[in-house]
């Protein structure tokens, strides 16, 4: 379908955004309209090892565990939920393949692309940075590549998702409602790196 | 020079760098390195302020946070009340006076920035004196992240007060090497400036760094979490009770000898040291050698130490053993000392001439750090002091603060407690090596908490709390009132209760109770130990939540379409949404009437994005559906939508919304804009704690969406111009049914529900279309004349109909029945949250509060929301019978006259009743009325 993406939430917060980063030491900007679906399945089920098959990868099971595909990130966000996100476009897709698995079974496959976007943080202050508003130890010790958490970032919620640990890169997942909140606090927390 | 008391070399002073600074309108110079403090001693200004309750004249007593005395308010840079002189650091252009006792507050917004950090460590080191930078040291080598911190501007604790030496070399040496070894580990924080003030459970601490008048961020409240903690927080010295202890000039007998090594400064030229213990001769030979005549040591000991007596009479020091003071002498600052020989009153005083009194009535252990976590003290008679006793697991309280007083000791027992500590977080950790330290016999203190033979007359000259110019004779009141706890004693005389938390007087009263009751100091105890162990800033726990940071402001995908309109905003929990949009002229009544019109007659449009959505999916969703709603959800088919009510257990209303059912096992459920986490959580509660069998997932799907009402009978033109792929008339699309097509070429879900009572569409496209899709019908509804529309004009029309808001029209207490919306509740159903409430004698009452209508004469203004009713036209005396306040009120453009809703008792019994509402002094008319005002028969929704 020939349709457009319109605005993403954080279109006016890109200069913002990328005028609160300092070459060589933070970088922020928003990486938006990816794909993105919750899934709900029991993991010991069928259905979970057929999803497992069919998007290449077997579903995390361990708390804050990221498992990745070519196209695909896969986060764990509970015992029995998962985040998954793929390429902007793709939601369609993925929604299509995770409902073709799960078949008869009691599960649930929801797009949420639009119910938050994120900020990508790079850059040696990164973890410093996120420190100022998440109660969360974000050693590299602690918050590993391909972990993720579900957490409070300044006064809203976040999905916290490490990236690269030797490289600090983080993707903070905000609602899409909260997102110029965020990007404003962000801007604020950083402001003493431009000094 | 700066200051003729300065010496001419030593100290930790930079006399290359002078200071300018003005205190109490006078000008003058100290080093950078100085304290206000230290500045001020060295241009012989002992003077700070006035005492608090008498205007006695206090001067510097102390030489760090346990200043009781030296209260100062800063005006320039920036004016800040209640610091103490001993702990400000000097800095050019520094503008202070002095306080008595009270400061004020800035007028004009402080301009620097506070702000706060998270930080998690295997151990954390509070105080880096001898026992804290060896414990550091021995937990950094393990590889264990350490955060090592110390309140001083720069690490040593008490070695900076001293000229003792460490591996035969200046203390300052080891103290250089240790500290650039720790800053040197890249998992080490190094944290100078910086006071640990609270240690909460799970060992949660928190702390204040200075960071300069000229940092980013002047202070940073740090949040730490710390696997281990070693406290070395050291100990502070204890003044003695005696008639005028409170005189300038009189000072802590380590203080002096701190001022002296540390900064350079003479506190006087002639002392007299008045002593329990061992520790003061140190001082007085470090004195005496930098000469300053000490004119005797006052020991209330029968005998003194051996080594001191040796080291005082190779300088000629005279020492009165048996001895004390009581009595000084002097107006603005002491000039003399009596001195009596023990019990006092035997003989005639002799008279000492001195221009400084120190005084050493033994240390207190600095326990308020591991008091707080939950470590319990005890009182030891051989130091005379409070002491760790039993230790919270986690936690490690060494040094001075542990009651070991030589800096041997303090090295050794610090540097095993750092290497415990790694250990227990993980580390394979060794004792680091500790420098050697000289160290001779030391003979017991003898604390002494009253002077014994004085008479009562001098109890109100004898100061127990110079903070808060508590005396004697006030603890003896308390005392002779029957007071005996310490807490109660606390309370009635203040003692402990100022800036300094009583850090000198909090167990000195102990013992004066003590005294006083003829018990064991053990026995009366001591107070609680509370955060902040010293003050803190108000700005720097705010930090950054101020202004647009306090709370997140939650904006929909239009927000910026509203913005160019410039109109206001309501704030609705979090979120902000348009309140009415002003044309060039109008005030915000005339707007509202022109938006009620346009909709009953043309067409309008609303963002209501902000209502709450969960998808609620699974074989058992009907059933859950059923059960957390008072109406039936399991009967409704796919494709339609049907109004719902959701109750707490206790019947009362706590929600309200739309439920789509969007499959055989599938529902979009639509909350308040305000209530929608909360639904969310209640629901989940329920599914997970109660009802675990039931197979159903809930999502928030709330930003998924944008979502745009278009309301009024030119409503389905409009939406006709943008869609090709809806049929859009009654027969295919009728009222309470949903469909999925596309609207200006989104993809979207249109609704017919209505909350004006005309056809209306609700449109929802994916969050990021938003913008376009509004844009789109706006220009699609141009011809129309479509008017955009706030959230005042959606709670006029919604009002005209009768259809309450939760929350604003019901208040926790308010029942469906109560809204005259018995029809919500099922009858069929066996269980539902609320039902068995429903068959309480209070819920059946008939004398319950009903929504009503009311009716202001026509032509009369609008009764303000919130009025309350009455059955008189005069007001009896009180209490006055109420029968219940108006909930809505509004202006009808429909109507052409004002009406309201209202909770009335017993209402719908009494329709067509005129009642009175209390408005300023007057009595107002209202006639009762049925809620819904227009189209009662509901004619308009379909267009």
């Amino acid at each position: 379908m020939a349709e457009l993406h319109g605005e993403s939430p954080l279109v006016t917060r890109a200069e913002t955004l990328a005028g609160s980063s300092v070459p060589g030491v933070l970088h922020l900007s928003e990486v938006a309209f990816t794909a993105q679906v919750t899934l709900r399945v029991d993991p010991k089920s069928p259905a979970a090892e057929r999803i497992g098959t069919a998007v290449g990868t077997m579903l995390p099971n361990q708390p804050g565990q990221v498992a990745r595909t070519e196209r695909l990130q896969i986060l764990w966000m509970g015992p029995d939920e998962w985040l998954l996100i793929g390429p902007e476009g793709g939601a369609e897709q993925l929604q299509a393949t995770l409902t073709e698995a799960l078949g008869e079974e009691h599960g649930s496959v929801v797009d949420v692309s639009g119910h938050r976007t994120i900020v990508e943080v790079t850059g040696p202050k990164s973890r410093e940075l996120l420190a100022k508003g998440c109660a969360l130890d974000l050693h590299r010790r602690s918050f590993a590549s391909d972990q993720c958490a579900q957490t409070l970032l300044a006064r809203t919620g976040v999905v916290l998702l490490c990236r690269d640990v030797e490289q600090p890169s983080f993707w903070i997942f905000v609602r899409s409602s909260f997102a110029r909140y965020l990007a404003d606090w962000l801007a604020d927390a950083a402001a003493e790196y431009r000094v | 020079m700066t200051g003729e008391y300065r010496l001419a070399d030593g100290g930790r002073i930079d006399r290359d760098r002078p200071v300018r600074f003005r205190f109490d309108g006078h000008d003058y110079e100290g080093c950078a390195g100085d304290t206000l403090a230290s500045a001020l001693l060295a241009n012989g200004v002992h003077q700070v302020g006035t005492s608090i309750r008498y205007g006695r004249p206090r001067g510097i007593a102390a030489a760090g946070p346990e200043e009781p005395n030296a209260l100062v308010q800063i005006e320039e840079p920036f004016p800040e009340p209640m610091l103490t002189a001993t702990t400000v650091e000097l800095r050019d252009g520094l503008v202070a006076s002095g306080l008595p006792g009270q400061g004020r507050l800035a007028t004009e917004p402080d301009p620097a920035r506070y702000d706060a950090i998270n930080a998690h460590c295997d151990v954390l080191v509070v105080g880096a004196g001898p026992a804290g930078l060896a414990a550091a040291r021995s937990a950094a080598r393990s590889g264990a992240r350490v955060i090592v911190a110390d309140a001083d501007t720069e690490f040593g604790g008490s070695l900076l007060g001293t000229r003792d030496e460490l591996d035969q070399a200046p203390a300052w040496r080891w103290i250089d090497r240790v500290t650039s070894e720790l800053q040197a580990s890249p998992d080490v924080t190094v944290l100078p400036r910086t006071t640990v003030f609270g240690c909460y459970d799970d060992n949660y601490l928190v702390a204040v760094e200075h960071r300069g008048e000229d940092a980013f961020t002047r202070q940073r409240a740090w949040h730490i979490r710390a696997r281990e903690i070693v406290l070395a927080t050291g100990s502070h010295e204890r003044p003695l009770v005696f008639p005028g202890n409170d005189r300038p000039g009189t000072m802590l007998a380590s203080s002096a000898r701190t001022y002296l090594h540390r900064y350079g400064v003479l506190p006087g030229r002639r002392a007299v040291v008045f002593t329990t213990n061992d520790s003061a001769y140190a001082a007085a030979v470090d004195l005496h050698d930098a000469g300053v005549e000490i004119a005797a040591v006052v020991d209330v000991r029968p005998v003194a130490t051996t080594v001191w007596t040796a080291r005082c009479v190779e300088r000629g020091i005279r020492i009165l053993t048996n001895c004390a003071v009581t009595g000084t002498s002097g107006a603005d600052r002491v000039s003399g000392a009596q001195v009596s020989s023990l019990p006092s009153g035997d003989a005639a005083p002799a008279e000492l001439d001195c221009d400084l009194l120190l005084v050493s009535g033994g240390w207190n252990p600095a326990v308020h750090l591991h008091s707080q976590a939950r470590g319990t003290v005890r009182y030891s008679e051989e130091l005379g002091a409070l002491v760790p006793d039993r230790t919270p697991r986690g936690v490690r309280t060494v040094g001075a603060a542990a009651g070991t007083f030589t800096t041997a000791e303090c090295l050794r027992a610090g540097s095993e407690a750092g290497s415990d500590a790694a250990r227990e977080a993980g580390f394979h950790a060794d004792v680091a090596e500790v420098p050697g330290s000289p160290s001779g016999p030391v003979t017991p203190p003898q604390p002494i908490w009253l002077l014994p033979g004085l008479s009562a007359d001098s109890d109100d000259e004898q100061f127990v709390d110079l903070a808060r110019d508590a005396t004697v004779a006030d603890v003896r009141k308390a005392v002779g009132a029957g007071m005996s706890s310490v807490e109660h004693i606390k309370r009635f005389t203040t003692i402990g209760t100022a800036h300094d938390q009583g850090k000198t007087s909090g167990l000195l009263s102990s013992g004066v109770i003590a005294e006083l009751l003829g018990v064991e100091v053990a026995e009366v105890g001591a107070t609680t130990f509370r955060p902040p162990y010293a003050p803190v800033a108000f700005a720097a726990l705010a930090g950054r939540d101020r202004g647009d940071l306090y709370d997140p402001i939650r904006v929909t995908a239009m927000h910026d379409w509203h913005l160019e309109q410039d109109c206001p905003f309501e704030n609705v929990g979090q979120w902000k949404r348009p309140w009415y949009y002003p044309q060039p002229g109008e005030d915000m009544e005339s707007a509202v009437l022109r938006e009620c019109h346009a909709v009953r007659t043309g067409v309008g449009m609303q963002d209501v994005s902000t209502l709450g959505k969960i998808d609620v999916q699974g074989p058992d969703a009907a059933e859950f559906l059923d059960l957390v709603y008072t109406n039936k959800m399991s009967t409704l088919r796919v494709g339609r939508i049907r109004y719902g009510v959701m109750c707490h257990a206790d019947g009362m209303v706590f929600d309200d919304g739309t439920v789509m059912r969007t499959g055989e096992h599938r529902y979009l459920v639509s909350t308040t804009s305000g209530g929608a986490a909360g639904v969310l959580e209640w629901l989940e509660d329920w599914l997970q704690t109660e009802w675990p069998h039931l197979r159903v997932h809930l999502t928030s799907v709330t930003e998924q969406w944008a979502t745009i009402a278009l309301a009024g009978p030119r409503s389905r033109e409009v939406l006709a111009r943008v869609t090709s792929d809806i049929d859009l008339t009654n027969d295919a699309f009728p009222f309470m049914s949903w469909t999925d097509g596309t609207v200006a070429g989104s993809g979207a879900r249109v609704c017919r529900i209505s909350f004006s009572g005309e056809l209306a569409f609700e449109i929802n496209v994916p969050w990021w279309h938003g913008r376009q899709v509004w844009e789109a019908l706006h220009r699609a509804g141009s011809e129309f004349g479509i008017t955009p529309y706030g959230t005042e004009t959606m709670h006029v029309l919604r009002a005209e109909k009768g259809f309450p808001i939760v929350g604003q029209d019901t208040d926790g207490t308010v029942t469906p029945h109560d809204l005259g919306m018995g029809w919500a509740v099922s009858k069929k159903k066996d269980d539902f949250l609320g039902m068995r409430s429903f068959s309480r004698e209070d819920t059946a009452r008939s004398d319950r509060k009903h929504l009503v209508g009311l009716l202001p004469p026509a032509g009369s203004a609008v009764v303000p929301e919130g009025t309350q009713l009455v059955d008189s036209t005069e007001l009896p005396a009180p209490p006055v019978p109420m029968l219940g306040h108006i909930t809505s009120s509004y202006r009808s453009a429909a109507l052409d006259r004002p009406f309201a809703l209202a909770l009335v008792k017993s209402g719908r019994d009494r329709i067509g009743q005129t009642i009175y509402g209390h408005v300023g002094d007057e009595l107002v008319p209202v006639e009762i009325t049925e809620p819904v005002f227009y189209d009662k028969e509901g004619n308009r929704r379909d267009g």
